[in-house]
Order: C-alpha cells, then sequence, then structure tokens
C-alpha cells in the first residue's frame, strides 16, 4: 500500500522575477492549515524559497513539488538549465556565479545551497551540466 | 521592542499594517542580502533594508518577520506593499540611513533577542 501524502506541484519559469515565491508562499499557507509546527513552516518555506530561486535565477524553466506527509514533508525542485559544474564549490557559503543585477535584488550572495542544507533534515542534489539540477529537501515534522 | 516603539525612535512612516504595531520585535536585522537574513535572523526579527522589490516582501514571509522598515525614505511600489498587506506584513519607511537606523534602535531600543548586523549600504 502506497504511503499517503498530499502532493502540490508548480511549475516555475526562469527570470520570472514578479512571481519568484509565490510556489513557496502557497506550500506555507497549505502547511499552516494542515497545523504542522511554525518553526518546522519557517525551515521548509525558506529552504523551498531559497530552491525557488535558484530556478528564477539560474534555470530555464523547473518544477517544485512538496509531498506532505503526517511525519515530513518532502520537497524536490527538477530544473531544465545550465547545471552545476561543480557542486562542491557551490555548496561553499560566498559561491556565487549570479551576475550583478541578482546580487541587486538581493539574491546571489552564495548562501541558497548552504541554506538548504542548514534548514532541511536531508538534503540531496543531482545535477548535469547542459541539462539541469535536481534538489530534494526532506523536514521531519517533529 | 514594539514596533510602534521602532515607528517613534525612527520617525518612521506607516506604509500599511498599522494595526501590527503592537507587535514585538525581538531583535534588529540590517540588510541589503536576503539569502543572510534567511539564514540568519530568527523570526520575530524586524528587518531594515534599503531594497524595496517583492523579494524582501517574500522574505519577510518566509522567515516569519515581524516587520519591515525601509532606509534612506526609500518607498517600495504598490504591488509591494499590497503583497505586505495581504500577508500582514507591516511596513514602515524612514528618512535615516541603514547606519543610523541601526545605531538608534541598538542604542534606545530594548531587545529580548540577539542583535545582528549584517551587510549594509551606509
Amino acid at each position: 500500500m502506497s504511503e499517503q501524502g498530499l502532493v502540490l506541484e508548480f511549475p516555475l519559469q526562469g527570470a520570472n522575477f514578479e512571481s519568484a515565491g509565490e510556489a513557496s508562499s502557497k506550500i506555507k499557507r497549505v502547511l499552516q492549515q494542515i497545523g504542522v509546527r511554525a518553526d518546522i513552516i519557517r525551515r521548509v518555506a525558506i529552504g523551498s524559497y531559497e530552491a525557488e530561486m535558484n530556478v528564477i535565477i539560474h534555470a530555464y524553466r523547473g518544477v517544485i513539488k512538496a509531498a506532505i506527509y503526517p511525519d515530513r514533508t518532502e520537497i524536490a525542485v527538477e530544473d531544465e538549465g545550465p547545471g552545476i559544474a561543480d557542486i562542491q564549490l557551490a555548496m561553499r557559503e560566498g559561491y556565487s556565479t549570479a551576475p550583478d543585477y541578482i546580487r541587486e535584488m538581493g539574491f546571489g550572495a552564495g548562501m541558497g545551497l548552504p541554506n538548504m542544507t542548514r534548514c532541511s533534515d536531508e538534503f540531496d542534489i543531482q545535477s548535469t551540466v547542459g541539462v539541469g539540477t535536481n534538489i530534494r529537501m526532506i523536514f521531519q515534522h517533529s | 521592542m514594539k514596533l510602534s516603539d521602532v515607528k517613534a525612535i525612527l520617525q518612521a512612516e506607516v506604509i500599511c499594517g498599522a494595526e501590527h504595531l503592537d507587535q514585538e520585535a525581538i531583535t534588529v536585522c540590517g540588510a541589503d542580502l536576503m539569502s543572510d537574513v534567511l539564514a540568519f535572523s530568527k523570526e520575530k526579527t524586524l528587518l531594515l533594508t534599503g531594497l524595496t522589490n517583492v523579494q524582501v516582501i517574500r522574505t519577510a514571509e518566509m522567515g516569519d518577520l515581524v516587520g519591515i522598515v525601509f532606509v534612506r525614505g526609500k518607498r517600495p511600489g504598490p504591488e509591494v506593499i499590497d503583497m505586505a498587506r495581504d500577508n500582514g506584513i507591516p511596513l514602515m519607511v524612514t528618512e535615516y540611513p541603514l547606519f543610523e537606523s541601526c545605531g538608534l534602535l541598538y542604542s534606545q531600543g530594548s531587545f529580548k533577542g540577539p542583535r545582528l548586523a549584517m551587510t549594509s549600504d551606509v
């Protein structure tokens, strides 16, 4: 028998800064309606928002999925984009390939991936140069 | 310290969310890098920033911040204000630059949480 969970899925469009964060906002609201603990929701929202921003900043398009179970929330973000050549380097705080106009918006400081690992209980990243990047985060509810 | 005290100290104008000014800010974060805010701030933090785009509101929403003060008299556009209103995030604007705003709150305010100062545009 498959595990019962609530699945939310939102398409993401690269360079669409106007609506950047909408998907994470909706995920956050559903978690609030379900009654997940506020400090857990905050961590999910931050991890999800950072991953969403990464797609908007770096990729052409992508999808963000939230699977909400009684004991945990899983966030999966898959994009079509340039991919990451050196993941270890990209994981380092302060390292970023974002251009200056992204920094002027308050992002591209090289904190996105480190933030995601900090917020989540499990973090996994797979990337292929010229194809795209997949990120998976798990947040335990207790 | 209450947001109404912040308003008085910074001689700030309330743009929206006047009904939330009795809320308590446990600490203040002065920053223009939203990822730093997301990484290091706690919930119920007051954000002081020179940025006025929608990402500032999203950052406040995701990080459960208590409010935002825009420094140097910078005002966000109507869509940014609408988003803040929808999310119940009070917005204020002060003529003081970031450095002075932080200094005034640091010296005159009483905060329960840790004091954070980050990237500034002084």
